[in-house]
């Protein structure tokens, strides 16, 4: 076949354009939203517009007669019948939580919060039918500021009696991994340095490109579901136990859906409301929400005050870190919202040496929308904090911040490392990553521009910024898991299926929303069974298909899915041996596979996996000794984690007399392990610099102070578009990891938790001669200006103190 | 989502539409519909009826009337920015165009609609106070002509009445003279934190005539008018124009957001107006 020989050496590394790119970029594909079912029903949400109320009643009869309308439905409707949200993660055994109806039945606990909803023929008709319905609320002081629920100031649910849900702790001494820290950071107040510091993780919303849209079909023998989630399995499994739904009766399709970054990791009020709607009325119901209700309701991410303490010698060498966070919950617990610092909880020490480490973590309620997964998830904010912390003691020492990174860095040839907070470090080449991006940045003709601006007094000040991240991926071995307090799994499934005509189905249970397996599952494929890559279907999200499987987050899907399709693939090579061997009139150990084709050993005697399928199809020539069939199935539970890094520089412009940023360079080396397609990679970490990037110059999450979603459009969410952005310089260097058997590690998250800092660092970099230390995030015009102005204020403070 | 339900009209000349705006008191006029359909479908607004007035030729295209250029209230911004009457008269119009919005939002929105609206931190209204630009208004005693600085009134707010409808803007010619738009927003696609348009005259190497209008530093646009007087005969030198646009904030009156406090605005509006003036200097 032609299509075999201009195939490149090894599908693996090669850049080969995304298969599903030509129905995702036209929008000729099956989104939620574009299902149309005979006698579709639409869903309108009727929301709080408090933050913290009690319903006190619901007129719902002018809805309820107005044109179209099917059913307008209360919470207190269904009281008995929605059950309650699941969170999948109790950080500690006694974990406080309010119960988490999908509907308010008598208090709402966020603005935005559904408290009836409205069945209708059209969507226009239920719009029109929720402005009819008449909600009186008994307004309640809402708690709203992290910091002053945490001490219970008001507390956002009065039932529960307290804001906080749980406290947990690190510590590597009574860990064993590590000294005592208040022992360090006392060393170090005599004659060291301690560096203590408070760091903001502003709220921030996922804001996918694809609004949530649930479709739900209780006319058919299973009920089918149709919804916009990364998460199809979870889904099904929540769907029959929220509402007692036997599972089997359950098929969840995830369709081609537009983005998630974390924010489509969750099961939803919504979801179990258009099942309960379908089910009530016997006819399919769907559900899309606005933008509006997206950037509202659809859960927000990070939110989070870091107290940090770090403590070093006069030389600079780490001895000690000490972080106590605040995280908030937002009004509810969603699916994983009280393991996100958990998540991060192990990254604060970074890829630093540190001898002591000890963290505290307290989730909050608060009367908010509720926080879950964001990209990154945890380790954007551990990496903030320690890559801030880095520059800042390089400051105090006065060395320059990559010198201050190599003097503490686990070195080269010290891995595998187990760290101070309890991991084990596999693999990775920090000098290799740091040398390659100093030289592609122009790494010392920019400080000797920063040198030369700083002396002329230049109103536009370069600062740069150093990021020296590592992040934990692959999520993730189940055992460990299984030991945090999380009650899932973390192991992947897959299956390769020979079809008659040599070509082959590969079925994952990783769920894609914008990754790409389609193309990079291809890729592994055609490899391992010599076939051609446009050979290969890849199937996934649909759960009659897919029948097993975890889906997609946290960088999990190529060094714990792809690893299970490459198992399956193995297993399909290793069922066609002695098929092959019957057939050829061979001894099964005179085989060799190579090339999708299995030979005997010194002979030209051989069938391709394409032959093998076909003989297999038709059955004639099998004298039954084997199995006739070609097809297999793989679990695979990940042993470890995987530890992909890298360096990020930046350099910013920083206009001294507006407060304005402009990134001038942005410079990042990533060791990703061994990568299966660059293009798509490349494709991750743009997307991911842009996400990191817009945290700490652009977006926030604002509520005013009755608890309203201030920032609630793309008006005031500063979602930034590709003038925002400068041409990023991307490149890799490849330390393959030691815990998969092809080296994968993983990128979905690494631009995003890797940039946050290195822009932050670059601001303060340009303004530390002005006096400025920090600056919160976004680090906006305004803000930047006026730490300006109050560095120079306090600068002539201590000048006059000092006179 | 999806708006009210309202009734739709879509009159094909001036009068008709008039007959239509008296005819129903809830009316709207839509106007290319960049401002008014979000408002519509987040339900902020829910007017009975729409009146449409795409269709009304008149309303459309730029023309050359002698001193001064006529530019049509239905004319979208895309024409606007690229047409040459604008382009070698009224500069200044060109450069602010070509910043409103996105180009989708350039090929539906309009002229007059943006004006209309009144938006007070959209891109034409301190270009509209700088170029002392008139409005012409249609109503029912016919037609009157109102000086920018009394066409807006506020936020939101002009000298339109509810049953009169803006039919085109005069802009007086600047050919010859140099000129800058300063927009200061933090991504590409957001609202002006504070605006500067500014045109210069240059008379050899000195100023000598000035026109600044800010945009955001009050409900309503506002002329510099301190600013201008203080540039007229200085030198186009960093250090005289630093002193002249020390004066930008003088009878401001701005808001506090997001975005910023009137303090920074105020700040801002001196450095912006300092940088305006000086680059539309360095265009003459």
């Amino acid at each position: 076949m032609t299509a075999t020989e201009e195939r490149p050496a090894t599908e693996i590394g090669a850049s080969r354009r995304r298969k599903e790119d030509a129905r995702l970029i036209t929008g000729r594909t099956r989104w939620t939203d574009n299902i149309v079912l005979p006698g579709l029903q639409h869903l309108a949400m009727v929301r709080s517009p408090f933050a913290h109320a009690r319903i006190t009643a619901i007129d719902t009869e002018a809805a309820k007669a107005a044109s179209g309308v099917v059913a307008v439905i209360t919470g207190a409707d269904i009281a008995d019948e929605q059950g309650a949200l699941p969170n999948a993660w109790a950080v500690i055994p006694d974990q406080k939580a309010p119960v988490h109806p999908s509907m308010a039945v008598d208090h709402v606990a966020f603005a935005g919060e559904i408290v009836a909803m409205v069945i209708a023929r059209t969507a226009a008709e239920a719009n029109d039918a929720a402005d009819l319905v008449d909600v009186d609320y008994e307004e309640l002081e809402p708690a709203l500021e992290l910091k002053a629920a945490a001490r219970d100031e008001v507390i956002a649910h009065p039932d529960l009696g307290t804001n906080v849900s749980a406290v947990w702790s690190y510590d590597s001494a009574e860990s064993g991994t590590g000294g005592d820290v208040e022992a360090a950071i006392g060393a170090a107040r005599d004659g060291g340095i301690v560096i203590e510091k408070e760091f903001r993780q502003q709220r921030l919303i996922p804001a996918f490109m694809e609004p949530r849209s649930i479709v739900v079909d209780p006319t058919t023998e299973q009920m089918t579901v149709w919804s916009s989630t990364q998460v199809p399995h979870f889904v099904k499994i929540f769907i029959a136990l929220v509402l007692g739904i036997p599972e089997s009766k359950i098929r969840v399709i995830a369709p081609d859906v537009g983005g998630g970054f974390g924010g489509k990791l969750q099961f939803t009020p919504e979801e179990v409301l258009t099942v309960i709607a379908a089910r009530r009325t016997g006819k399919p119901c769907k559900y899309t929400e606005t933008r509006s209700e997206s950037l509202m309701v659809a859960h927000h991410g990070r939110d989070q005050w870091q107290q940090v303490t770090l403590a070093a010698n006069a030389d600079g060498t780490v001895t000690g870190l000490k972080v106590e966070l605040i995280a908030d919950m937002g009004a509810y617990l969603g699916l994983v919202t009280s393991a996100i610092p958990l998540l991060g909880a192990f990254m604060y020490n970074g890829i630093y040496k540190f001898p002591a480490y000890h963290l505290g973590i307290t989730n909050v309620f608060t009367n908010k929308t509720w926080t879950d997964a964001y990209r990154g998830a945890g380790r954007p904010e551990a990496t903030y904090a320690i890559e801030r912390l880095m520059d800042e003691l390089a400051a105090r020492v006065g060395v320059d911040a990559l010198e201050i990174r190599e003097r503490n860095w686990i070195k080269h040839e010290e891995f595998p490392f187990s760290t101070v907070s309890g991991l084990r470090y596999d693999s990775g080449n920090y000098e290799a990553a740091t040398a390659k991006a100093r030289q592609l940045f122009g790494y010392d003709d920019l400080r000797a521009e920063q040198r030369k601006r700083r002396e002329s007094g230049d109103p536009v000040q370069l600062g740069i910024g150093i990021s020296t991240f590592t992040e934990m991926c692959g999520l993730a071995p189940s055992r460990w898991l299984g030991s945090m307090g999380y009650v899932g799994g973390g192991w992947e499934h897959a299956a390769v299926r020979m079809l008659p005509t040599g070509k082959v189905e590969v079925v994952t249970g990783t769920s894609p929303h914008g990754q790409g397996h389609e193309t990079a599952w291809s890729q592994l494929v055609a490899d391992r069974l010599g076939v051609a890559f446009e050979d290969v279907e890849v199937l996934h999200g649909d759960t009659q298909v897919a029948v097993r499987g975890l889906d997609t987050y946290g960088s999990r899907s190529l060094a714990v899915g792809g690893m299970a399709v490459l198992a399956a693939a193995d297993k399909v090579i290793e069922k066609a041996k002695p098929i092959a061997a019957q057939l050829l009139e061979a001894n099964a150990d005179d085989l060799d596979f190579s090339g999708g084709r299995y030979g005997v050993r010194g002979t030209d005697a051989g069938m391709t996996m394409a032959e093998l399928a076909f003989a297999v199809f038709q059955g004639h020539k099998l004298d039954g000794s084997a199995e006739a069939c070609l097809d297999a199935d793989a679990t695979l539970d990940p042993d470890d984690f995987s530890f992909p890094h890298g360096t990020h520089l930046c350099a910013v412009e920083v206009d001294t007399e507006t407060g304005a940023t402009k990134i001038r360079s942005y410079v990042c080396v990533d060791d990703v392990g061994v990568v299966v397609n660059p293009m798509i990679v490349e494709g991750q970490v743009h997307g991911g610099l842009a996400q990191g990037i817009a945290q700490a110059l652009f977006e926030e999450a604002v509520h005013d102070e009755g608890g309203t979603l201030v920032t609630g459009s793309f008006d005031q969410y500063l979602v930034p578009g590709a003038p925002d952005l400068p041409a990023f310089e991307t490149a890799r260097t490849e330390t393959p990891a030691t815990t998969n058997q092809l080296g994968v590690k993983g990128v979905g998250e690494a631009g995003t938790i890797a940039s946050t800092p290195a822009v932050v660092n670059a601001i303060v970099d340009a303004l530390r001669p002005l006096g400025v230390t920090d600056v919160q995030m976004p680090c906006t015009p305004y803000r930047v200006w006026k730490a300006i102005q109050q560095g120079a204020q306090e600068g002539a403070q201590q000048k006059e103190a000092r006179s | 989502m999806i708006p009210a339900a309202f009734e739709y009209f879509s009159p094909t000349s001036v009068d008709e539409a008039l007959g239509l705006l008296r005819e129903h008191d809830d009316a709207k006029v839509l106007a290319g519909g960049q401002s008014l359909m979000p408002a519509l479908r987040l339900r902020l607004a829910a007017p009975e009826v729409i009146v449409d007035i795409q269709k009304i030729d008149e309303l459309h295209g730029v023309r050359d009337d002698g001193d001064a250029l006529v530019i049509g209230a239905m004319t979208p911004h895309s024409t606007v920015q690229s047409d040459p009457l604008v382009s070698e008269h009224a500069r200044l119009i060109s450069l602010a165009t070509a910043t409103v919005g996105d180009p989708q939002v350039r090929h539906r929105g309009t002229f007059g609609g943006s004006l209309a609206h009144a938006d007070p931190a959209a891109d034409l209204p301190a270009v509209a106070v700088a170029l002392d630009a008139s409005f012409v208004i249609a109503g029912a005693d016919g037609r009157r002509t109102v000086p920018a600085t009394e066409f807006f009134q506020g936020m939101f707010s002009t000298a339109v009445g509810e049953d009169e409808l803006l039919v085109e803007v005069r802009v007086p010619k600047y050919t010859g003279w140099g000129a800058h738009y300063e927009k200061f927003n933090r991504v590409a696609q957001a609202w002006s934190i504070v605006s500067v348009a500014a045109a210069v005259r240059l008379d050899g190497d000195s100023i000598a005539e000035a026109r600044v209008g800010l945009g955001n530093m009050g409900p309503a646009p506002v002329r510099a008018t301190a600013v201008e007087a203080a540039l007229v005969g200085q030198p186009a030198t960093a250090e005289a124009v630093r002193e002249a646009a020390a004066r930008a904030a003088d009878g401001t009156s701005p808001g506090s957001d997001l975005n910023g406090d009137a303090d920074y605005r105020r700040h801002l509006a001196t450095v912006l107006t300092r940088r305006a003036v000086l680059a539309a200097a360095g265009t003459a």
